[in-house]
């Protein structure tokens, strides 16, 4: 597969990694790609680069417009690895190239690659003048780095905003009206990567608003592009970031001897038997990165631990750690779960869940050894009950 | 005067030590800090920082 015109002189010439599985932690079961694209007017950009051991195919696709060493302009809107790591292949064959980043872009360049490149570095609204094509840079710190901004290719109405609305999916098409489920791809990466910046990212939508920026294409740097309907992609991201929940509840456990998901099951069955959406999760068994998916349009959140040496269990001490840090908006939740002679595990996860931002509800499900009838029953009746508080919270 | 935490990531912002390398003198109080005085650790603006007791 080679070069891909998006627009009359403007290229997606990035690279797909068909065998990644794992994106530091991120599981990945479709893989992903690098999108990097080129803006050929009478001086030649190009927008970001690929993970390294990738710029060979870069740079073939590059060499089927023009030759690498012509490039004007390498755009850097974004310094993590896979997409500034073959940055020094390129500088390397394009002797006259400059390196445009933001100031903190410039800095983190500097600290990766050391290399003693021409910068220019910009603000919002600054421009580079490409011939009839402009380029215009968008600062946007913390989306999801501080050096992190999107380019805008005025004349093609072209936004490439770097890991925003991005999606790992390897493919050999290019579009997303070409591959199938991509919402769902791009949801499990707005959750995993973007949901701690929400309140970032509501103002970035509303200033790139008021910049009447027209938008009919977005190249984001992993997956497929948006052509389609590109205003779909920013209203899911407003949607998510405003915290917009389903009646859903999500239960997620580990569990040593099986009593943590008795209690989980029996919850469940309170849940089902109200008819409102459910999920359960035993987390040895599980890929967090699909649970912290779920967990964006759920309203409830359960999590359930045995006691193992007077704590949680450590697959849901991992699990609460890592959703902490995603800082998800607008959920209830509750611990449960199990012991044999002195307690400690839900004391530990309801501390822990709370710091995720939970909203905890009044719960008293940690039982000796094994669940007894009445406990069970006790679960059933608290996933009821939980149905009513889901609904009052959640109009459907 | 107050010390206020940048809700993104986390820096704190001390009025008693300024920010130097930003311009900005020690012993001036967050109220006092420019609008277009930007979080020195990630970049993001005056308006998600909060203050801490």
């Amino acid at each position: 597969m080679g070069k891909v015109e998006l627009k009359d002189g403007v290229y997606w010439v990035g690279a797909v990694d068909w065998n990644v599985r794992d994106f530091h932690g991120y599981t990945t079961p479709r893989g992903t790609s690098y999108n990097a694209y080129l803006v050929v007017d009478e001086k030649v950009a190009l927008v970001d680069t690929v993970k390294p051991h990738f710029a060979e195919d870069m740079l073939e696709r590059i060499s089927e417009i023009v030759n690498p060493k012509d490039v004007d302009y390498v755009i850097s809107n974004h310094v993590e690895k896979d997409h500034s790591g073959s940055i020094k292949e390129v500088m390397r064959l394009a002797k006259n190239a400059k390196v445009v980043a933001t100031e903190r872009g410039k800095a983190g360049l500097t600290r990766y690659y050391k290399g003693n490149w021409p910068f220019i570095t910009v603000k919002t609204g600054d421009r580079i003048k490409l011939g009839e094509k402009i380029l215009e840079f968008i600062e946007t710190p913390m989306l999801h780095w501080p050096d992190s901004m999107f380019t805008y290719v005025r004349k093609d109405r072209l936004l490439l905003p770097n890991d925003a609305f991005g999606q790992h999916i390897a493919a050999s098409k290019r579009f997303d009206d070409e591959v199938e489920n991509v919402m769902d791809e791009a949801a499990k990466y707005y959750a995993n990567i973007l949901m701690p910046f929400a309140p970032l990212i509501l103002k970035k939508i509303q200033e790139i608003q008021t910049m009447e920026l027209a938008i009919d294409m977005i190249g984001p740097r992993h997956g497929v592009i948006w052509r389609s309907e590109p205003e779909k992609i920013i209203e899911a991201y407003v949607k998510w970031s405003k915290g917009v929940a389903k009646q859903k509840a999500l239960i997620i456990y580990d569990t040593m001897w099986g009593s943590t998901e008795m209690i989980a099951k029996a919850i469940l069955k309170g849940i089902i038997n109200e008819g409102v959406e459910a999920k359960l999760f035993r987390l040895r068994n599980s890929d967090q990165t699909e649970i912290l998916k779920e967990i964006l349009d759920a309203k409830a959140v359960l999590v359930g631990s045995p006691t193992l040496n007077n704590g949680m269990f450590p697959s849901v001490s991992g699990f609460l750690t890592y959703m902490k840090g995603l800082r998800p908006k607008g959920k209830i939740g509750a611990a449960f779960g199990s012991y044999g002679w002195g307690k400690g595990a839900v004391k530990a996860v309801k501390e822990e869940l709370e710091k995720t931002g939970v909203k905890m509800l009044e719960a008293d499900l940690e039982f000796q050894y094994v669940p007894d009838e009445d406990e069970i029953k006790r679960c059933i009746q608290f996933g009821k009950e939980l149905t009513g508080k889901i609904r009052e919270e959640v109009y459907p | 005067m107050k010390k206020w935490k940048c809700t993104v990531c986390e820096y704190i912002y001390n009025p008693e030590l300024g920010d130097p390398d930003g311009g900005i003198e020690p012993g001036t109080p967050f109220e006092e800090l420019p609008d277009d005085w930007v979080c020195p650790q990630c970049g993001v603006g005056k308006d998600l920082f909060e203050e801490l007791d």
